[in-house]
């Protein structure tokens, strides 16, 4: 058993808040939230085959307001996690580690992100709404 | 380092099977690996889900049944449930520091997924074959 005595790295209240945290706090956060996503797939593929008043009652729970919320907060989590992880993928190779580079990518990840997520939302308002 | 100087095992011996020297690199290039596939695939999903958002019943499971997609939404599904166990489990590693709620949280969320990974997969044959 390792010495569990070590010392642990101080908590978030005593950083000041910058960029390069808030992207690594949001690609966890995303990340969790969108392993729970994949449940609703599962929840929507099980429904597909399970005949139409299975899938009618998806797409009933997925147009409700709390639906549509959920599907806004998955979609931006999704185009979150995507932009950044290509970006973590480029940093996997050895780039942008200096640290103007680091915080200028860490905008465009959010930026990006953000930018899907009104497309995409303004793509299916304008085709008619969700459901 | 300040190891016990009585202690005569050499430092190798003590470090295997220890941290770091078992499945970190496999871990590690798994998950990059399945994101590189989930840049393609999320995106892939996203546009065809997009491409239904006013699709009958019928229709979705007409688009759900063609072979590219049927493939293509096994994928998605069975990538994106091996990327979350994985993102999840660094992230129980991090946080969870007693060590039989790590075990099972860990174990749990892999049941959890290895339950809707097939489910879905189960799910998308039944649409295909039209079972």
């Amino acid at each position: 058993m390792a010495d569990t005595r070590r010392p642990l790295s101080p908590h978030l209240q005593i950083y000041k808040w910058q960029v390069q945290m808030v992207t690594s706090i949001l690609h966890r956060a995303t990340g969790i939230a969108l392993a729970v996503g994949t449940l609703l797939v599962a929840w929507g593929l099980i429904s597909l085959a399970a005949g139409e008043s299975a899938f009618d009652q998806f797409k009933v729970c997925m147009g409700s307001p709390l639906g549509i919320v959920l599907l806004v907060g998955w979609s931006w989590a999704l185009f979150y996690h995507l932009c950044n992880g290509i970006r973590h993928l480029l940093q996997d190779t050895g780039m942008g580690y200096a640290i103007p580079q680091f915080m200028r990518s860490s905008w465009l990840s959010v930026i990006v992100s953000l930018v899907l997520l009104v497309l995409v939302w303004a793509y299916v308002l304008t085709t008619g709404g969700a459901a | 380092m300040s190891a016990n100087a009585k202690d005569l095992r050499n430092p190798l011996k003590r470090a295997r099977g220890l941290g770091s020297a078992q499945s970190g690199v496999g871990h590690w290039w798994t998950q990059r690996v399945t994101a590189v596939a989930l840049i393609v695939l999320g995106l892939w999903f996203v546009a065809t889900v997009l491409s239904l958002l006013h699709a009958d019943f019928a229709t979705a499971k007409a688009t759900a049944a063609k072979p590219w997609n049927a493939l293509l939404l096994i994928l998605f599904v069975v990538t994106a449930f091996w990327h979350a166990v994985l993102g999840l489990q660094v992230v129980i590693e991090d946080y969870v520091h007693t060590r039989w709620k790590e075990v099972v949280l860990r174990v749990a969320i892999k049941f959890l997924a290895v339950l809707g990974a097939l489910a879905s997969v189960l799910a998308v044959l039944r649409i295909a074959l039209g079972a």
